[in-house]
């Protein structure tokens, strides 16, 4: 697993950490607030996200490829296909067989396909600009709740370890999955594989547990008491904060055309 | 064919780039003890996880004969049994029965021949009485005796050891050493312990910055002082 934020000097790399989150924010709560169907809106919060992706010098390609990891949760809307607002129209797929889906669903499944996915994109391009300390420290800075920056600070950190040690025990298990010259069987059934998969996820589960006691004493005995050590606190710039009023002010401004357009 | 392990010119990079191994060449007898020293990111453990194609370099390397290629993976892994050095990566069913039965079921053994194997490589670890503990309870020394149960019970030909005495108190120790003494397997050891090299072993390879930089008796290189000094293991 490795971090997305990249090392990769830009002017968007540069921005206080704060324009980005409350920006990304805003865009991601006026996009979700955009009425169905508004698909000038959408192609237009696609070009602004786009552009600043441009900016920030990452590689489309790369956020693009990373924004499909929407894609599974995409599917949850599916259905709406089928079982959205009347009316519904006959499909004839081969004779006899006849399938019943909902135009409006159509257009309530595309356009929270496309939301979602637009969104993604947009956290991605801040996570990948943004230190990840930096946006814990804007959160701080936010008035974010200090016990949750604090989760979510372990969380990231820790993610890394035990994704590591997932794939350690992953490599243990490949050394032992052997085969015979001639025999048919191999892999043992499905149900026992699933025992196996089950099992590893148990032990992992009981060795996070035991490392986050050592870790806390750890913690305790530096004299961590819960929070973060306070951050100096700049106020935004004078152009910072004009970029964020612009860019606050685009965002609305492409939502009320979403209202205007959408249906 | 007299040499089990033939590695001929084998570099591996990690894809952030850093040369992990240069053109090692090493060729292993049946039967033979070696111990693989060398400071902390000289190679060792890297060269281990070529040995059964967990990571793939350039160059070639034959297991028993039989050059090393993605078909016949399954069954190198038969013959090269690694054991890790943290044995609560390798250890993870509920059971110990569950983890050193994993092997043969997978090779797809009917269940009287696991119960077999099983038995049989618990026997070799003097733990037969384990069988139906939990393997997160015991203590160091034990779960590693249940990893190597858990190769053994493959029947491999070739034992492979990444810091098989780390984190083991003496007493453990002592008898892990003892335990790899009475194995008649072939043996290639990744270690520190120098003392652990100089009773098990009778050659020692010496690895540093991803090169092969002495090969010899283990009496004659791990008693040299000035050799030890120079490649941080003294």
């Amino acid at each position: 697993m490795q971090e997305v934020y990249a090392h990769n000097r830009s002017i968007i790399h540069q921005m206080d950490a704060r324009v980005k989150v409350i920006f990304t924010l805003a865009f991601v709560i006026f996009l979700g607030l955009t009425p169905f169907g508004a698909w000038h809106a959408y192609i237009l919060f696609l070009t602004l996200i786009l552009s600043i992706g441009l900016l920030s010098r990452l590689g489309l390609g790369f956020i693009l490829k990373r924004a499909l990891i929407a894609l599974p949760f995409v599917l949850a809307a599916f259905p709406l296909v089928f079982i959205g607002p009347s009316p519904h129209i006959t499909l004839n797929v081969f004779q006899g067989i006849q399938v019943f889906y909902s135009p409006e669903g159509v257009v309530r499944f595309i356009s929270i396909a496309l939301k979602s996915w637009i969104s993604v994109f947009a956290s991605i391009l801040l996570a990948a600009t943004t230190r990840f300390p930096d946006l814990l420290i804007s959160f701080q800075q936010m008035r974010v709740p200090k016990l949750f920056i604090a989760v979510i600070g372990l969380m990231w950190r820790y993610l890394f370890v035990i994704s590591e040690e997932v794939s350690r025990m992953l490599r243990a298990r490949t050394s032992r999955s052997a085969t015979l010259p001639d025999s048919p069987h191999v892999g043992g059934t499905v149900f026992w594989r699933a025992r196996v998969t089950g099992g590893m996820a148990g032990s992992l589960f009981l060795r996070s547990l035991e490392r986050s006691d050592r870790v806390y004493a750890a913690m305790l005995s530096r004299g961590y008491t819960g929070e973060l050590p306070a951050s100096d606190f700049q106020p935004l710039s004078k152009s910072e904060r004009r970029i964020l009023g612009i860019g606050l002010f685009l965002v609305i401004f492409l939502w009320a055309l979403g209202l205007m357009t959408g249906g | 064919m007299d040499n089990i392990i033939e590695i001929d010119n084998l570099s591996f990079h990690y894809p952030d780039g850093k040369m992990a191994l240069k053109g090692i060449s090493l060729k292993v007898r049946h039967g033979e003890k070696i111990a693989l020293v060398g400071a902390n990111g000289a190679g060792k453990s890297t060269l281990l996880l070529h040995l059964n194609g967990i990571l793939e370099g350039m160059g070639q390397i034959f297991i028993n004969g039989m050059e090393l290629k993605k078909d016949n993976l399954g069954q190198i892994r038969g013959l090269v049994g690694i054991v890790f050095q943290n044995p609560d990566d390798q250890l993870f069913s509920p059971t110990v029965f569950e983890d050193v039965a994993y092997g043969p079921i997978y090779q797809g053994y009917d269940k009287k021949t696991v119960e077999g194997k099983v038995d049989q490589a618990l026997a070799a670890v003097h733990m037969t009485d384990f069988v139906n503990r939990i393997p997160y309870h015991l203590s160091g020394g034990e779960k590693k005796r249940i990893a190597i149960a858990t190769v053994l019970s493959m029947q491999p030909q070739i034992l492979v050891f990444d810091e098989p005495t780390s984190g083991l108190d003496p007493r453990a120790r002592r008898e892990l050493i003892e335990l790899l003494l009475e194995l008649p397997q072939t043996m290639l050891i990744a270690t520190h312990d120098l003392r652990l090299a100089e009773v098990l072993t009778s050659r020692t390879v010496i690895l540093d910055q991803g090169s092969i930089v002495a090969d010899g008796p283990s009496t004659t290189l791990l008693n040299d002082r000035e050799l030890l000094k120079t490649y941080g293991l003294w």
